[in-house]
């Protein structure tokens, strides 16, 4: 698509390009550049000289069995909360779909929590499940489970997916909520004189002409996991324990921090960047793919 | 006509009505924990009723902060997340659709090279690139300024194809009836093309002030002093001593205090928010 009519000025565009294309070099081309050679350089202990090592940062991360350790909870954490925050939002949506009168005052009251910051919504959590104080936590303990998310790695675990899912809830509801109502009415009512029951209606109706949106949520929430549930890992657990809650994005940040190991960290970042491009590919993919819809 | 049954739609109603609950039930907590006082929040006991120190927690904890912990009062970390949401959204609109005007409105060499250029840092959130930006940033001496919270988050392509795309949508005939009463391109952008973006600008900007109110790593990595700190930083701040010297009713004030400002934007400017959701994420 390109316009018909268009200015004929020489240096104009290349003025109004100019703010974004410095500010894109100079703080993304540059520093991911950076990243990406800084993956294929080792610094000595004081960061004055560096030498060229080839591949060598990456052999050392893959020999790394907390790197194997950060994948497997990434993957952990991105399907629970994925599969969780999907199916939870679906059900409310399709709730909220049933021609209800109250249905956009309900849309207000799920979708609220998409404007609350991750690292607030660990907090909040934290605050109901911390072992000795928490409204939620003393129960637990009272029924004589030793909650302690502090020191039990599964328990650490389920409140950052907790917390990740309650923030994830609101947007993906939204998403839903907007693609039930794309769908005619027509068909449902089709369906309903053949006599298909609810239940029936929306596993062999509504959900497969749903699919386009659930594709492009599960996508979306995987990159949500991967990048915006940092600031909710760090709130909770920092990382722990002992690692538990480290995801890839946690370790980097980690690794760059409290290691210095600059050379290592850019290699898990380059590592990282071929993922999200993946991902985004899939993305893009869906959406061309969307338009026949 | 689907079937309507009082069972189906009391169901619907129950199901819906928890899902209200599970959203509301943390934020409310929080609310009740800031209106008491730090004993009766850490014994463990804390009624579900609000308290009667609210005003006393909310005034310590924007004006004094707090004492065991020695934290910023939080009304200059609201000015700092203020200055840094509104520039992140100011900045993006601006930047933005200066370039998408270049790229629709204008022929020149290397046109399709610029629009690749920015549109590839669609793919890279600034979390996988943070030390080297973080070193950029230092080198530039901009740690601990506006500057330095603001720059690195605008750099990305959101805003430009958002603005692409509405002004595709834009009929020729405008530009050619301008062209007529003899308007160059900076008339035709301010009289014509600037009144039509207002809505799409009003809903980028709802969707960047939400981002920018938010951020997390990118702050607490480039802010070393504390009186550069946004909100939501401070929050974190405030727990990181010893459980039981943690100011819980200070911190959950600040909490809500966060969450106020983006929360108040969702819902005053629904449909503002939607469509830029549902926009920025094409």
């Amino acid at each position: 698509m390109e316009k018909s009519t268009v200015f004929n000025n020489r240096l104009l565009p290349y003025l109004l390009l100019l703010p974004q294309l410095v500010i894109t070099v100079v703080f993304f081309y540059w520093p991911a550049s950076q990243a990406i050679w800084q993956s294929f350089l080792r610094e000595d202990a004081f960061g004055l000289v560096s030498e060229f090592v080839g591949l060598e940062n990456y052999q050392a991360l893959f020999a790394q069995p907390e790197y194997y350790r950060s994948m497997l909870t990434t993957v952990i954490f991105s399907t629970l909360v994925a599969a969780l925050s999907l199916s939870i939002a679906l059900l409310f949506a399709t709730q909220a779909d049933k021609n209800l009168k109250a249905a956009p005052a309900y849309k207000t009251l799920m979708i609220w929590p998409y404007a609350v910051a991750p690292a607030v919504a660990g907090v909040l959590w934290f605050f109901m499940f911390q072992p000795s104080l928490g409204m939620l936590a003393r129960p637990l303990r009272g029924m004589g489970l030793d909650w302690n998310p502090l020191l039990n790695e599964n328990h650490a675990m389920m409140l950052v997916v907790m917390a990740s899912v309650w923030k994830q809830i609101s947007y993906n509801f939204l998403f839903f909520l907007a693609g039930l109502q794309s769908i005619p009415k027509s068909v449902i009512e089709a369906s309903a004189i053949d006599g298909a029951r609810p239940v029936r209606r929306f596993w062999t109706i509504i959900f497969p002409l749903l699919s386009p949106t659930t594709f492009f949520l599960l996508v979306v929430n995987v990159v949500y996991v991967f990048f915006d549930t940092f600031g909710i890992i760090d709130a909770v657990t920092g990382g722990g324990p002992a690692g538990a809650t480290t995801t890839m994005v946690y370790k980097v940040y980690a690794d760059g921090r409290l290691g210095g190991d600059l050379g290592g960290s850019a290699a898990q970042s380059v590592v990282l960047m071929v993922i999200v491009i993946a991902l985004t590919a899939i993305q893009f993919r869906y959406v061309e793919r969307k338009v026949q819809y | 006509m689907v079937e309507h049954r009082p069972l189906t739609d009391f169901i619907a109603y129950a199901i819906l009505t928890l899902g209200i609950f599970i959203v509301a039930f943390p934020v409310y907590l929080a609310l009740v924990a800031s209106t008491h006082d730090a004993a009766t929040v850490v014994g463990g006991h804390m009624p579900a009723v609000p308290g009667s120190r609210t005003l006393e927690n909310y005034y310590r904890a924007i004006f004094v902060g707090g004492s065991r912990t020695s934290r910023e009062p939080v009304a200059n970390m609201l000015i700092n997340s203020f200055v840094s949401a509104i520039g992140i959204a100011v900045g993006k609109i601006f930047i933005s659709i200066l370039s998408a005007y270049a790229v629709v409105y204008f022929r020149f060499p290397f046109r399709k090279t610029a629009f690749w250029i920015i549109f590839i840092t669609l793919m890279l959130p600034v979390e996988v690139r943070i030390y080297p930006t973080y070193k950029v940033v230092a080198d530039l001496r901009l740690l601990d300024t506006y500057a330095g919270l603001i720059l690195p988050l605008i750099a990305s392509a959101t805003g430009t194809l958002l603005f692409r795309q509405f002004f595709m949508t834009v009929p020729d005939e405008l530009l050619e009836a301008s062209r007529i009463d003899g308007a160059g391109p900076f008339r035709f952008f301010w009289d014509t093309l600037l009144p039509l973006s207002v809505t799409t600008m009003a809903a980028l900007f709802v969707i960047q002030f939400i981002y920018g109110w938010n951020q997390y790593l990118w702050p607490l990595l480039i802010t070393t002093q504390d009186s550069m700190q946004t909100i939501v930083i401070g929050i974190k701040k405030m727990l990181v001593a010893t459980d039981e010297l943690a100011e819980w009713q200070l911190a959950m004030a600040t909490a809500v205090l966060a969450m106020l400002p983006p929360v108040a934007v969702v819902i005053f400017m629904q449909r503002l928010f939607v469509r830029g959701l549902v926009q920025t994420e094409k």
